[in-house]
């Protein structure tokens, strides 16, 4: 008895092992697939991410399926890819508010490799973008702290700032082009209107060509955007109407040369050379050609004063202009020049927070050193 | 009203633009989006009255034979020559083998290469004035200069390996805290601008106003 019963008793335990074995190794090997609606978006798309198991597969099949329904093929990945999301703005692709579930299939295939199923993620659009938040908080303090500075202004308060030379000597340029009988050139950078520097130039320029028309001075500003072109000409004529010199301003004071950098240059070192001026002014986003224009201006004896953003340009210009306006004091010029109790409020604001920025930075980094990357990971922006 | 309706589309696209960033829902970001876009279209508008200013002032220097005139016949020559050869290959104009194509490699590159190349010169001598010790912060700034021009060479590792160090320290250090400093000023200078612009306080720009000079 014994003796017969024996096969049939060694083929189950056989197959039992077999079957644990299976199910340990799938359980061993199966790996979990994260699926999670993407944070901070526009909705119709889920994010997946996974750890892949050693080594991984030369490529994975992504699945995608409704919750209940079945499993279809929507992408082949990379083996060595950890992370994935599935988006699209067509019907195709995901839709708001509808549940879906993945799985990743090894390929070639190895069921030992295969992902788990996911848990179903629904994908939907967030009315607050989380990850800028810092920026928000910024953006609130900086907003109280301006209309705090608004209120002093509107009720007499008035601050001092400290002198930027570059400024004083935009008037005393104009006034010696005008003794001179030479013109001004303005230079507005050559970005489109588009960037805050050119927007700035701009505002500068208002105040500038009202001093140009109180003293009668050639002004010429020769732009390199149409849009820019198209502004420039309204706020010269502008400023010549609010002086009264509404018969001094000229069609060709603004002039359009072309969207070309280099181009530009040669125009404008062009215009240089043969109208010699007695002052340029060059003010806003400047790159490559900031050198070769203001070489060539010094080399016609024009004071020069500059003005920019652009870290990258600003040695050229220190070396090559008579004074040079840097970073916030060129956003700071046209509130300056104005004297006006608001703007110089708004400065005051832009001081104050830049204060609470630098004692936030100290605090971040002795934070840092003491092992607490709090501050630090909290300014990070996305 | 001339003056209060730009400002009034100035705050509301301002603060929409402001309140966009801030918002990813398509109910928001939609408009926000095509915004963008607008700005395109008005772009290319406004190249219409460019080419029409460039036209008008340089032919009239032309008329009125003013200094160099000539410069300006070559200029209206190519504008208008290489606008009509581009229109007469419609979508080909920028096929390899296309005469806009030759004209632009031929003449444009050529010419604006050289513009570029001239920048070595220009570097040479506002160099030569920049390095001239004429204080003590002249000086601070020729040892820097020599350090980091010997550093960033390979005689410099030959001379001893402290000097390519030197210079690594020198740009990592002094100069990346004195440029992350104008980096944050200039970055709430924006801010405080575009605030200023937003909130219709800023309208210098528009005629006079509230920040009007006298």
């Amino acid at each position: 008895m014994v003796g017969t019963r024996f096969p049939g008793v060694l083929a189950a335990s056989l197959l039992a092992a077999l079957v644990a074995t299976a199910v340990a190794v799938r359980a061993a090997a199966a790996f979990p697939l994260l699926a999670e609606n993407t944070p901070n978006d526009r909705g119709q798309s889920v994010s997946l991410s996974w750890t892949s198991p050693t080594p991984p597969p030369a490529r994975w099949i992504l699945l995608r399926r409704q919750s209940g329904g079945a499993f279809a093929p929507i992408d082949t990945l990379e083996g060595t890819v950890h992370s994935f999301t599935d988006e699209s703005e067509d019907k195709k692709g995901v839709q708001d508010g509808v549940a879906y579930q993945y799985q990743l299939l090894a390929d070639p295939p190895n069921p030992a490799l295969n992902s788990d199923v996911s848990s179903a993620a629904t994908p939907g659009p967030e009315w607050v973008d989380t990850a800028k938040m810092n920026v928000l908080v910024v953006l609130l303090l900086f907003f109280a702290v301006l209309f705090y500075y608004i209120n002093q202004a509107h009720r007499g308060v008035r601050w001092k700032f400290r002198t930027i030379p570059g400024l004083i000597a935009i008037e005393e340029a104009i006034g010696r082009a005008t003794e001179m009988g030479k013109g001004v050139l303005y230079i507005p950078g050559v970005q489109d209107i588009d960037d805050i520097q050119t927007i700035a130039s701009m505002i500068i320029l208002a105040n500038v060509a009202r001093m140009t028309a109180k003293y009668e001075t050639r002004l010429s500003v020769p732009t390199n955007a149409p849009a820019v072109y198209t502004v420039a000409d309204e706020v010269v004529k502008s400023s010549y109407q609010d002086v009264g010199r509404a018969d001094a301003y000229q069609t060709d004071m603004v002039r359009y040369v072309t969207t070309e950098q280099f181009a530009y240059v040669a125009a404008v070192n062009g215009m240089m050379l043969r109208e010699r001026p007695a002052a340029n002014l060059l003010l806003g986003a400047f790159f490559a050609e900031s050198l070769l224009l203001a070489e060539t201006g010094h080399s016609i004896g024009a004071i020069q004063i500059a003005g920019t953003a652009n870290v990258h340009q600003m040695p050229f210009l220190v070396v090559a202009c008579d004074y040079t306006l840097i970073g916030e004091e060129y956003f700071a010029a046209s509130a300056l020049l104005s004297n006006e109790a608001l703007l110089l409020g708004s400065l005051k604001a832009a001081d104050v927070v830049k204060l609470i920025m630098i004692v936030l930075i100290l605090c971040g980094c002795l934070l840092m050193s003491f092992g607490h990357p709090l501050v630090a990971e909290w300014f990070a922006t996305q | 009203m001339k003056r209060q309706i730009p400002t009034l589309i100035t705050l509301v696209a301002g603060l929409f633009c402001l309140i966009g960033f801030f918002v990813p829902h398509p109910a928001i970001r939609t408009l926000y989006d095509d915004i963008q876009q607008w700005v395109i279209v008005i772009v290319g508008a406004t190249y219409v009255l460019g080419v029409a200013n460039l036209l008008r002032i340089n032919l009239g220097q032309m008329s009125a034979r003013a200094r160099d005139w000539p410069f300006k016949v070559v200029l209206l020559v190519g504008l208008i020559g290489t606008t009509a050869i581009g229109f007469s290959e419609g979508t080909h104009y920028l096929d390899p083998t296309s005469r806009f194509t030759w004209i632009y490699n031929t003449f444009y590159s050529s010419m604006s290469s050289t513009m570029f190349s001239l920048l070595a010169f220009f570097i040479a001598s506002a160099a030569f004035r920049a390095f001239r010790i004429r204080s003590f912060e002249a000086l601070l700034l020729a040892i820097a200069a020599f350090i980091l021009m010997i550093g960033r060479v390979p005689i410099g590792n030959a001379i001893h390996p402290a000097i390519p160090a030197a210079a690594d320290w020198l740009m990592e250090v002094p100069q990346n805290a004195a440029k992350r400093g104008i980096l944050i000023g200039a970055a709430l200078g924006v801010v405080a601008t575009g605030i200023r612009l937003i909130l219709g306080m800023e309208r210098t720009y528009g005629g006079r106003g509230a920040g009007g000079t006298s």
